[in-house]
């Protein structure tokens, strides 16, 4: 019977690959451990092992060929006995491997000693993919090539010492979620003890269980050990359509802008411990001298003012300076370390048709209101006709969001990673506030600071928004 | 300005030229402070003169028995002058090295005795008594007397042998290691007070040498610091070669003859006299923190030696502190591992604190003794619930092939989590052996991995591979 070789999954998020060098050429004996082809992912190279011999009958994919989706047929081998020339590939150029009924795995090397660190699959049809990454040291993987489907890696491996995979996995603890301290952050016994005893990982029983009914992962595809559980995965599709009647919805395919949306905020949803603090701040002042700039604005010809300050430039540049005042917290998360950033750049959400861009106000804390407004302007119009650099919208320790215009009291923002902070703006109104022991009408709104507590802690949090409101109510000092 | 440093490192033993060879890489314009021999006692009267000497002793014991291999030897015998030079030009030949290695690396040497009479400054003046004899040639080019400045300074000044009241070493009858490395002529008998490593590769030596050797030892077993089962075996076999050996056992008097000491001692049963050529007191080494200013400048100490925080660091800013002074394993690998993670700590790297539950420690006694990690004792005492293993050299090709059928290898595992706790050699070669299980444990091996690789046939390294297998009762060649 021949043997499909599939394109092979290097992590349990690597959707596609490269096929960047064949090995062997059609024709070749092929013995078991022989490196077939090499496979590039943006991350890193591996290599395709033959596990069965024979003669390689045919090359599916050439060598060259960018972006093969896992699992995808790349090579056919003959095995003994047929005839390379009428080998045929078992189901097509791109076979996929037979999904409908495929049970979950078991984690079957999970606990035996001689569990290798491959991530290995094999079902009823000989389809097999094997697949050993470059660097990968040796020992039992079968807690770490499970231990990060909760993307805190984007489906990077764990590197861990073998002792540090063994108590986690007898703590239940998800590898993933425990900060390494050992070189290159390899997650040693130390810091698996300190995760336990902390409470820094949560137990990978307390995780949703895989939903392994709802998702049966291609059969070829490394399966996570059942003691290492992923987190819920959501339901494909067609199971999504089942649950409505055909015909009373519009299918939408993803862009580009919805695909990154979907799984950065999931990465940060799940990754990133999030707390938030809210506070009320009184407009009143900031109003007015809104109005005083914004009337000495001189105007052109046509009459139309040099510039037009919003609040929200306001809050802009109180932010920037209120992280110059409380530098710890203008900082992000680095995995194995924390950046701390000189500079207070940025980020706007800027709502658009389909989405929504994040572009950098970069040294915000230095640039005068006008500047960060003409600026604003600049970035806001480009974004909503897609025209932003990437660097335009990468980088920045913190962003604002302001759904104000749109009356919201108060929302919590989701953190853009790796930000280490996100301001969540509500609307100005007026508001019955007691002052002096009297009911006093003030302008105010509610900010919601959401943290990420890797890098921000509650206080320094809390320090860091007083900071932004001393400078909302006391406006003049942005100036100064 | 000639005279202004990154890092002056006083004392130029192992830690201090390890530490100022690391520290000109990272870049710091630095300078050693010696008064008496690049290299400090590890390369001049300790570690490796004492390998010269006891290499001698050993072909000396094969060329004894020569007839076991079918070869023939007529004649056997030495010259103690000649093994003395030996060990002397080995000593010598390193110490010229480590000049050439400082040289190299643009590392200033300065020559003399350091204080320090205020953090930022070391005084260096001429060596207050006379060097220890005989002294290879000081270095050519070094700086002299003076005043010099420097943003950090490193205590490297190392230790020196313990002396115990009433038995004061004299350096005639009574010797520490630095006589017992230069003898004027071999002792026909020898008393050893104290059976750590230097006591006992002294007794080793002269005891193959063939001199009548006693060793003392005031604890309940020799090597105190190893396996109870280690040190019972390697008992065992010095006894058979001959040495006599008193544990439990104290020298509560010494009274010195013309050419001789007689010492009582005491094994708390009741006391026995001993009549010797000499002693050698090895009853440990004590830090060398005095006559620098620290306790004027306030630096912390602790049982004679600098408190520091695990990276060199002491209480006083810009004074750090490495090696010997610095405390116990009082060993010259911890040394210069410390002088590393020093000086990469002063240049702002995130050097990782050393783990002193994983420095090995070698003997090289005849057999040879190494070991990492906890004892069987310490293991239990810590409270881990162990699985031992054990193996013996008998079971070895390669032991039998070498004629070496006697030794054992111990392997000490957490029975939870399969963590290798500990591992214990003795038998030939085993300082040679170790190594393996000291990166294993670094590494955070379990019992897997060290069952999982391949150890090459036919080595002595089989031994280790059979006694893992051994404490998961899977042991092939017993």
């Amino acid at each position: 019977m021949p043997i499909n070789i599939l394109m092979p999954a290097l992590s349990p998020t690597m959707e596609k690959g490269n096929l960047a060098k064949w090995l062997k050429k059609e024709g070749d004996t092929i013995k078991s451990g022989d490196v077939l082809a090499e496979i590039e992912t943006d991350k890193a190279t591996m290599e395709v092992e033959a596990i069965d011999e024979g003669i390689l009958a045919k090359i599916v994919v050439p060598e060259g060929t960018a972006d093969v989706p896992v699992n995808d047929l790349i090579a056919v081998i003959a095995s003994e006995g047929e005839d390379p020339k009428s080998v045929q590939a078992g189901g097509g150029a791109s076979a996929p491997a037979p999904k409908a009924e495929a049970a979950p795995e078991p984690a079957k090397s999970a606990g035996s000693p001689a569990a290798d660190n491959v991530a290995k699959a094999e079902d009823a049809s000989t389809q097999r993919s094997y697949a050993r990454v470059d660097q990968a040291p040796s020992g039992p993987a079968t807690v770490a090539s499970a231990a990060k489907p909760n993307g805190a890696g984007q489906g990077a491996r764990v590197f861990a010492s073998p002792l540090a995979k063994r108590v986690a996995k007898e703590a239940g603890i998800d590898l993933g979620s425990v900060q390494g301290s050992g070189p290159h952050g390899r997650v040693v016994e130390k810091d698996v003890r300190a995760a336990m005893s902390g409470g820094g990982a949560k137990p990978a029983a307390a995780a949703p269980a895989p939903a392994q009914s709802a998702a049966p992962a291609p059969a070829a595809a490394p399966k996570a050990p059942a003691a290492a559980p992923a987190l819920a995965q959501s339901a494909s599709a067609d199971q999504v359509k089942a649950m409505f009647e055909a015909g009373t919805y519009e299918e939408v395919p993803l862009d580009g802008m919805r695909k990154t949306i979907a799984k950065r905020l999931v990465e940060s949803k799940q990754t990133v411990p999030h707390f938030y603090l809210s506070l009320d701040c009184e407009l009143d002042a900031l109003m007015a001298l809104r109005e005083q700039i914004n009337g000495a604005a001189t105007k052109d010809k046509d009459g139309k003012p040099a510039y037009k300050l919003s609040v929200n430039d306001f809050v802009i540049k109180a932010l920037a300076i209120a992280l110059q005042r409380v530098p710890a917290a203008n900082a992000v998360w680095a995995e194995d370390r924390i950046l701390k950033m000189k500079h207070s750049d940025v980020g706007v959400a800027v709502a658009i048709e389909g989405g929504l861009f994040t572009p950098i106000i970069r040294k915000a804390e230095q640039k005068t209101l006008t500047a960060i407004s003409a600026e604003m302007k600049d970035l806001a119009g480009r974004a909503r006709n897609r025209r932003l650099k990437p660097e335009e919208y990468t980088g920045g320790s913190t962003a604002v969001s302001n759904l104000g215009m749109f009356g919201i009291k108060n929302f919590q923002a989701v953190i853009n990673p790796p930000q280490g902070t996100i301001l969540a703006v509500g609307a100005g109104e007026n508001r019955v506030v007691v002052k002096n022991g009297v009911p006093a009408v003030v302008q105010a709104m509610t900010v919601t600071l959401s943290c990420d507590h890797r890098v921000v802690d509650g206080a320094l949090g809390a320090e860091l928004l007083a900071a932004f409101k001393v400078l909302i109510e006391s406006p003049m000092g942005m100036l100064v | 300005m000639a005279d202004q440093y990154d890092i002056i490192v006083i004392g130029g033993g192992p830690g201090g030229y390890v530490a100022a060879i690391r520290a000109a890489q990272l870049g710091f314009n630095t300078a050693v402070v010696e008064r008496e021999h690049l290299g400090g006692i590890c390369l001049n009267w300790g570690c490796i003169p004492t390998k010269a000497l006891l290499r001698s002793a050993e072909i000396y014991h094969y060329m004894q028995h020569a007839g076991e291999y079918g070869l023939s030897a007529e004649k056997v015998g030495f010259d103690p002058a000649a093994v003395v030079k030996r060990s002397r030009n080995v000593s010598g030949r390193l110490n010229g090295g480590v000049g050439m290695l400082l040289k190299k690396n643009k590392v200033d040497v300065i020559w003399g005795e350091a204080t320090i009479p205020k953090v930022g400054e070391v005084v260096v003046s001429a060596m207050k008594k006379s060097a220890v004899q005989p002294q290879n040639p000081i270095p050519k080019g070094v700086l002299g007397e003076g005043t010099y400045q420097a943003k950090n300074i490193i205590v490297a000044t190392g230790a020196r042998p313990r002396a115990l009241p009433g038995i004061e070493p004299d350096g005639k009858l009574i010797w520490t290691y630095f006589e017992a490395m230069n003898p004027p002529a071999m002792p026909k008998s020898l008393l050893v007070m104290g059976s750590g490593a230097i006591g006992i590769e002294f007794a080793s030596f002269y005891r193959t040498m063939g001199a009548e050797v006693t060793v003392v030892e005031v604890l309940p077993q020799i090597l105190p610091v190893e396996d109870a089962e280690i040190a019972a075996h390697a008992r065992k076999r010095f006894e058979k070669q001959g040495i006599k050996i008193l544990t439990g056992a104290k020298v509560t008097k010494v009274e010195k003859g013309a050419d001789s000491i007689t010492a009582t001692i005491d094994d708390g049963k009741g006391t026995q006299t001993i009549t010797a050529e000499r002693l050698i007191s090895a009853v440990g080494v004590v830090g060398n923190v005095e006559n620098l200013g620290l306790e004027k400048l306030g630096v912390k100490m602790d049982r004679g030696t600098v408190v520091t925080d695990g990276l060199g660091r002491t209480n006083v800013p810009g004074i750090w502190a490495i090696g010997d002074v610095a405390g116990p394993p009082m060993l010259a690998h911890k040394a210069e591992h410390e002088g590393v993670i020093c000086v990469e700590t002063i240049k702002g790297l995130h050097a990782h604190a050393m783990d002193k539950g994983k420095i090995p420690g070698c003997t090289y006694c005849n057999p040879q003794v190494a070991s990492v990690g906890l004892t069987e004792a310490k293991a239990k005492e810590q409270g881990f619930d162990v699985k031992i293993g054990r193996f013996p050299f008998v079971g070895n090709g390669k032991a039998i092939a070498l004629g070496e059928p006697e030794g054992l290898v111990k392997t000490i595992f957490d029975k939870k989590t399969g963590q290798l706790l500990g591992a214990h050699m003795v038998g030939a070669e085993v300082t040679e052996l170790i190594q393996g299980f000291v990166i294993a444990m670094n590494l955070e091996t379990t019992e897997e991995e060290l069952i999982h690789a391949v150890f090459p046939h036919p080595t002595l390294s089989e031994t280790m591979h059979e006694s893992v297998l051994d404490a998961y009762d899977r042991v092939i060649h017993m």
